[in-house]
């Protein structure tokens, strides 16, 4: 059972769901950028919602399925197409053998999650299937696909084989059929051209000077190129100065934390992140919100604006119950019998 | 002992005591992680990291609010555990760790291992040492010396999985960091940068001046029990080697990876 990569594309790797208990190691979390889509896309095969999945950058991947594979591609829009024809995403789709997948582009977003029935088989390292690029290890080899590389999928479960027989059966000699539901629109993170991301107060947020915290809520920020799994680089037209210059210790810091170095451009770290950082941190976008980052590329504008740990975490846990309904919706599809 | 809450993003909490002296806090840390860590574990807490005075506490989002968040005293479900809430439980985490023994904390096995780390110095191993003795006006030697004369102590790990910050560097030795950082270092090299002292876990780029390199490795994914072989608390020192002596070790050393 394997998929073939024909072309790795700029940037894909497996992950899932991120590696949790080893921080005081030092050890990055990993794991998907946008939980929100990885998750539901595990769920729309019937995987666990923290199974491995490929994550799919910007552009240029390209797989072959050796054999009839029951897949779902959530998040970004990248345009993915099998034998010229484009496949519908936030849905089941079944794809026959020796099926080529690739993606053509960017319509909408910045990464595509691709989930196969019965999650990547790649060995658990430190509790995770994702990949630590920087430390190069998990996921595929520690490494980004490249051409030539071949993946296995673990054994799936029978209720995605009813599934999946339905959907053989609906075609004929295309390659590949797709369920007639899917993931509605109005339950996905939304993304508009201004995106303004939630944030709570970091820990040195009033040893910033009164302009550069209200500037914080003011003015827009763009993403530089400078942006990757670990942190994306923001520019501003006012930079952010500290009251006073102090010493600043090595603290934690976690996904979402927003450091301010001296030049004043905020880096927002990501799930790549180091443990620790050593600058000033002035906010943190919360959890719920990180999908949104996770579909933005260099040149995307953004604004910030507060809200309080409890909403944050209000925000989440819906976000949350919203995958839940989607497990028992998905379950239930999976086992009507018509 | 006084110490203050903050919140780290929507999900972590980040202890700190600025009262005490840097040992102490570092014991306290440590000591409150250890509790947290053990049979006292709430169910909504993920891991806690202990490191230079401050102790952080993650928290599992879905299990918040679903269980008790203390077994100590019920948290009402119509609002999240706040900082304060978390206050009460370390006051009184800490307060039951002082209650018989005062000293407890002050006599606890913090100092765990003591590890010693073979290192062969200077050339194509330590780029930087030349320049470290010029900035410091001592013969490489004399560098070398000093370097391997120090007790140095994992002050905590981070910048990279395995990663030590090491404290205890003889002050004759302080050297600033590069102006423009490596793009690669490689893995095993030990640096130095301001007052402290490291060794690289794992290649990556880096601003720390290279004195020398270690074959041993420190960061072993493999090994899920700990991959990282530091740990806060645990003592370093290090002994110099010759080239060949690194090349036979880091034969070896690569070949059980």
């Amino acid at each position: 059972m394997s998929i073939e990569v024909l072309q790795g594309g700029l940037l894909t790797t497996v992950q899932d769901g991120g590696r949790y208990g080893f921080r005081r190691e030092g050890v990055s979390v990993c794991g998907a950028l946008d939980e929100f889509a990885m998750r539901a896309a595990n769920t729309l095969v019937g995987n666990a919602p923290d199974a491995a999945a490929l994550e799919i950058t910007l552009a240029g991947c390209a797989l072959r399925f050796t054999q009839n594979y029951f897949i779902a591609i959530c998040g970004g829009d990248l345009m993915p197409h099998v034998a010229g024809e484009a496949v519908p995403c936030w849905r089941p789709i079944y794809v026959a053998a020796n099926s080529v997948l690739d993606f053509k582009g960017i319509r909408t977003g910045c990464r595509a999650y691709l989930a196969i029935a019965g999650g990547l088989d790649v060995p658990v390292l430190l509790g995770s299937r994702s990949t630590d690029l920087r430390a190069q290890f998990g996921g595929y080899d520690g490494r980004a696909l490249q051409a030539g590389d071949s993946l296995s999928c673990l054994h799936n479960g029978d209720a995605a084989a009813r599934l999946r027989e339905k959907l053989a059966a609906s075609h004929t000699n295309i390659q590949f059929s797709f369920a007639d539901w899917f993931v509605s629109a109005n339950v996905r993170p939304t993304r508009a051209a201004q995106t303004a991301l939630r944030v709570i107060h970091g820990s040195e947020f009033a040893a910033f000077d009164e302009p550069s915290r209200r500037a914080l809520f003011e003015q827009i920020f763009v993403v530089t190129p400078n942006a990757n799994r670990m942190a994306y680089r923001l520019r501003s037209d006012e930079k952010l100065k500290l009251v006073a210059p102090r010493e600043q210790f090595s603290t934690a810091v976690v996904p979402g934390t927003m450091q301010v170095p001296p030049d004043g451009n905020p880096i927002l770290l990501l799930a790549d992140c180091q443990t620790t950082g050593g600058y000033p941190v002035i906010a943190h976008v919360i959890r719920a919100d990180l999908t949104i980052v996770a579909q933005m590329k260099p040149g995307d504008s953004l604004r910030f604006v507060e809200t309080t740990l409890d909403e944050a975490q209000r925000l989440y846990r819906e976000r949350e119950r919203t995958l839940t309904q989607l497990r028992y919706a998905v379950r239930f599809k999976m086992d009507e019998r018509t | 002992m006084e110490f203050s809450i903050h919140t780290l993003g929507d999900f972590a909490f980040v202890v700190r005591f600025p009262n005490s002296s840097n040992l102490v806090a570092r014991r306290a840390a440590a000591s409150l992680a250890r509790h947290l860590d053990s049979s006292h574990t709430p169910p909504s807490v993920v891991e806690c990291v202990a490191a230079s005075g401050t102790m952080t506490i993650f928290c599992d989002p879905l299990a918040w609010r679903a269980a008790t968040v203390f077994k100590r005293r019920d948290v009402s479900v119509s609002h999240s555990p706040s900082p304060e809430d978390f206050y009460n439980l370390l006051r009184a985490s800490l307060d039951e760790l002082t209650r018989d023994d005062g000293d407890a904390i002050a006599n606890n096995d913090f100092m765990r291992c003591t590890i010693e780390l073979p290192v062969c110095y200077g050339g194509e191993f330590g780029a930087d040492l030349e320049f470290v003795a010029r900035h410091t006006r001592l013969a490489p030697e004399q560098v070398i010396e000093l370097h391997t004369g120090g007790d140095y102590i994992v002050e905590m790990i981070g910048f990279a999985p395995g990663f030590p910050y090491l404290g205890g560097l003889s002050p004759l030795l302080a050297t600033p960091r590069r102006a423009t950082p490596r793009l690669k270092v490689a893995r095993g090299s030990v640096g130095i940068g301001g007052t402290q002292t490291c060794v690289y876990s794992i290649a990556s780029p880096g601003g720390w001046q290279l004195i020398g390199r270690t074959p041993v490795s420190l960061f072993r994914p493999q090994v899920s029990s700990a991959p990282s072989l530091l740990r806060a608390g645990d003592r370093v020192r290090f002994r110099s080697i010759t080239p060949q002596e690194f090349e036979d070790a880091h034969e070896i050393v690569t070949a059980q990876e």
